[in-house]
Formats: C-alpha cells, structure tokens, sequence
C-alpha cells in the first residue's frame, strides 16, 4: 500500500511495478478505500463527464459570473481558437479556453469538479480534455491520468497544502498545474518517473505565487491563472517527455513550496489584503460589490 | 484521504467555502428542523457578509435548507424555488465578534411554529463545523453519522442513551454535552461509527426526558 508521502517512491514503485502511476494508484486505492477497482472508475468516469459539460457550456456561449465581474473570456477565446487565430497552435489554445470555461463556468454558478480546489479548477480538465479531443487520447486512459493526478495531489496535500488561504495561489493553480502535468505525461505514454518530473517543473514555474482575489471572489485573477496554469502543465510535461529532468528532485520542490507558503504574508493568502486586490481599481471594485450586497 | 478528496467534490461555483460549505450549512439546518420548514432567518457574518453576492452564498444557503446538496444542479436558483415551495426567508448581514470569518446563524421555524437556531461556520474546502446549537455550544463537522439529542438535564439521560447504543453494537466516537443550567434543557452531541437503524432510532426517542432526536446521516 502507498502511503503517498513521496512522488520519487510513486514513481519508483510504478516503475517496479511495470504500471503507469495511474494504473498502479487505481489498484492501490481499491485496496486502501471500500471500492473497488469497477466503482472507481466509475466515480472517475462521472467526474469526467462533470468536466466535460462545465467545458462545454462554459465555452459555447458567453457566460457572466454571479457578481458580474468576468465572463465571455472563454467564448473570446474559443472563437480566436475556432477562426485558426491562434499563434500557439489549436492544442495551446484549444488547452486555454477549456480551462478558461471550466474555470468562468464555476464563477457563474456551475456545476464542477474541484480539483484540487474550486478556484483552480479549469487546470486539469484543460489538460485532460484536450488531450482528448486534439490528440485522441481514449477515455480509459484519460481517466488513469485523472487517477495519476490524483495521486500527485495527494502527495501535495500530505507533505505541503492545497489551499490558497495556507499556502498562497501556488498551492491552488501551482497543485492543479503540477497534476496536469503528471497527466499529460502518462496520457502521452511518458514514464512514471517522466510524470513526476513534469509535476516537479510545473510547481518549480509556480513557486511564489500569491492568493489575491479582488473582492474576495474567486474570479479576477484566478479564471486567468487557470490559462496560465495549463500552459505551464503542458510546458512541464512538453520538456519532461524530451527528457529533460528537474535538478531539484519533486520531492524538495514540494517541500520548498510548502516553506514559502508558510513565509508568506496573510495578506497575500486569499484574504484579499495585497497584491492584485490591493490596487485601486481592485478597492473599487470591492467597494461596489459589497454596496450592491448591503442594499439588496 | 482518497482519490476523490482531490479530484473531486463535485459542487455549484464559485467557492468551496463560501458556496459549497454555506450549501452544507443550510443542509444541516433543515435536518435538524426535521420537517418542511416554511420561514427561515438568514444572518451571514465576516466574509460571509461581505461577499455573500458574488459567491451565492445567500443561494447556497437557501437551496441547502430546501433539502439540496453542494452539487445539485438547481443551487443557483434556490430563491425563486423558496418562492414556488412556500418558504419565506431573509438575508440580513451581522457583525458577529469572536466568530470564524465565515459563520451564518440560519432560524428555521415549521408550520406548527417550531423554531431551531444553528450556527456554522465554513472552515476550507467545503468543509464546516456546526458551533451553536439552539444558543448552546457545540462542535461538530457532519463528516460523521452524528446523533443529536436535546434533552432535560437530569440523572440518566446520557446512561440510556450509552446503553441503548450498546445494545446496537454501535461505538461512540465522540461525545459532547452542553447545557444552559442545571435541570434545564441540554443538548448531547455523539459522533459514531456506524448506522442508526430505525428501531434504534424509536428506542432512542422512547427514553425518559430525551425530548428529540435528529440523526445526521453522512451517505443521505
């Protein structure tokens, strides 16, 4: 049984194992937990599907969130992938709106999967569904890259924090970006110990990232963060697949994460008192919201 | 901690705390109330007050306390469903010193006039902790099968209520008692391993001064 204390150790019992991380979690779950190896892949299964309608309408049209404040990005963005605009090509773009829409969707009162967290929860579904939907990738082993991202969430909450108010924004869209990188390496048929060196690079790029959402709401910056976390999944997974290796090893990149997000200010870990929600504009916008919340 | 405490719960936006815990709030509420509840008081505190719009934490509360869970997808449209199904609510923002950032104190009265208060707080990632019970103190986090029991504070009560679990099998997790003063009403609140049959359930509420019994069920 894995204690998922250690990405090096998952990779290395995966690699033993001659199983991918996903693979080698899936069986290992269903002996840890009162599921079966069927009921997980089912769960995972309805997950997916959350995933895929949150996409879907958070990308056809334009959506506005509850307060007001964002919306209609997505759709931007997937007519600018749609027209063959892109600069980066439709599977970068194609990556960033899904993330986008999940992400504008959960502001708009839809229905998600957090993963890890509500705020950061278009990271994953960018990486998996396009995975899907541009190179083909089948739904049983989109589904083992859930699986393998799960685990490398696990680690993260284990040895450092998922939550923004603890840790700052790296360890909401930093977590989220390292588990989409350990699944588009498995998805892509890399090696378990590629995978971990993906999530490694990811959190690496994400290092220092603060919580600082204007008004409080869990909409301007994170809905961009969720964009800009995919990309860095996919440039973590791109350079792991090519061989490339972080000289830090995963494990002491998690645990330097987790000692930043305990040097950090409380300003700066979701309380909406520095950074982004300092700035004027960001007071404004506050001040407007909360008049509109009292007068009601 | 497993796999779908990461990938996964799936919940109405925006916010685990602000959205999916307030659900959870407003859910306990009503099972406390143990009937259709036909008026409800709603006073949001902290950061709860000051964003409750923009994280539809009024909805989430509202739709909780109409029997839905975080994910049902009709949270966002929980007022206008209070409306067609006769319950009358208010939102009103306090300042409430010494609170979690995150409390709302929910007033549910039934149609025979039956009143409960509960006071929670959203403590992160949808999780939450019930703090008052009816103005009595309390702690306790619905992540367990949980028994609450108001009774009058007297010799017994909490020896019938061990035995009864006993005689079930059941084991007690944790156990809490507060009451407002001596001979008055007091309220225990037990955390347990394992499910509440419906025989147990009678036998609980036939003790002697156990005025009510609500049963928090985690797989409801």
């Amino acid at each position: 049984m894995l204690d998922y204390m250690s990405l090096a150790q998952i990779a290395e019992q995966a690699e033993k194992k001659c199983m991918s991380i996903g693979m080698m979690v899936m069986y290992d779950q269903a002996e840890q937990t009162d599921m079966d190896v069927n009921q997980i892949l089912e769960n995972m299964e309805r997950q997916l599907i959350v995933m895929q309608e949150a996409a879907k309408k958070g990308r056809d049209r334009e959506i506005r969130s509850a307060s007001g404040l964002t919306g209609g990005d997505a759709f931007k963005m997937h007519l600018h992938t749609e027209n063959n605009a892109a600069m980066c090509g439709s599977f970068c773009s194609y990556a960033m709106t899904t993330a986008m829409a999940v992400a504008e969707y959960n502001a708009s009162m839809g229905r998600i999967v957090a993963c890890p967290t509500a705020g950061s929860c278009g990271i994953l579904p960018g990486a998996v569904l396009t995975m899907m939907d541009k190179k083909g990738v089948s739904r049983s082993k989109a589904l083992l890259g859930l699986i393998c991202a799960g685990a490398v969430g696990m680690v993260i909450a284990n040895k450092a924090t998922l939550s923004g108010a603890a840790g700052g924004c790296q360890a909401e869209c930093g977590s989220a970006s390292a588990m989409a990188a350990a699944a588009i390496v498995e998805m892509a048929g890399g090696s378990p110990s590629m995978a971990v060196e993906a999530a490694a690079m990811a959190i690496k790029n994400q290092m220092g990232l603060v919580c600082d959402p204007v008004a409080g709401l869990v909409e301007v910056p994170c809905i961009k963060r969720n964009a800009g976390g995919v990309m860095c999944a996919i440039t973590a997974a791109e350079m792991a697949l090519a061989g490339v290796r972080s000289v830090i090893p995963a494990d002491e990149v998690v645990e330097a994460m987790r000692e930043v997000g305990d040097m950090m200010p409380a300003a700066l870990r979701e309380t909406a008192q520095g950074g982004l929600a300092a700035t004027p504009t960001a007071k404004e916008i506050a001040r407007r919201i909360f008049e509109e919340g009292e007068n009601r | 901690m497993n796999i779908f405490d990461i990938i996964g719960p799936v919940m109405i936006g925006p916010s685990s705390s602000h959205t999916a815990g307030a659900a959870k709030i407003g859910y306990i509420a009503r099972k406390i109330l143990a009937k259709e509840p036909v008026r409800a008081e709603i006073d949001l505190a902290g950061s709860f007050a000051q964003t409750y719009r923009g994280h539809g934490t009024d909805k989430a509360i509202i739709a909780g306390i109409l029997g839905m869970k975080p994910d049902h997808q009709d949270l966002p449209k929980s007022l206008q469903i209070a409306k067609e199904r006769g319950l009358a609510y208010s939102i009103n923002t306090v300042s409430l010193p010494k609170c979690h950032p995150n409390t709302a104190v929910i007033r549910l009265w039934d149609a025979d006039g039956e009143m409960i208060e509960v006071e929670g707080a959203s403590v992160g990632g949808g999780n939450i902790l019930i703090t008052r019970l009816n103005g009595l103190e309390s702690a306790f986090t619905g992540q367990c099968n949980t028994l609450i029991i108001p009774h009058k504070d007297t010799y017994g009560v909490i020896a019938g209520v061990a035995q009864a679990l006993a005689a079930f099998r059941i084991n007690i997790g944790n156990f809490r008692l507060t009451r407002q003063s001596k001979g008055n009403t007091a309220i225990m609140t037990l955390e347990i391993d394992g499910e509440v049959s419906r025989e147990l359930l009678m036998l609980l509420r036939a003790l002697p001064n156990v005025l009510h019994v609500v049963y928090l069920h985690t797989n409801e």
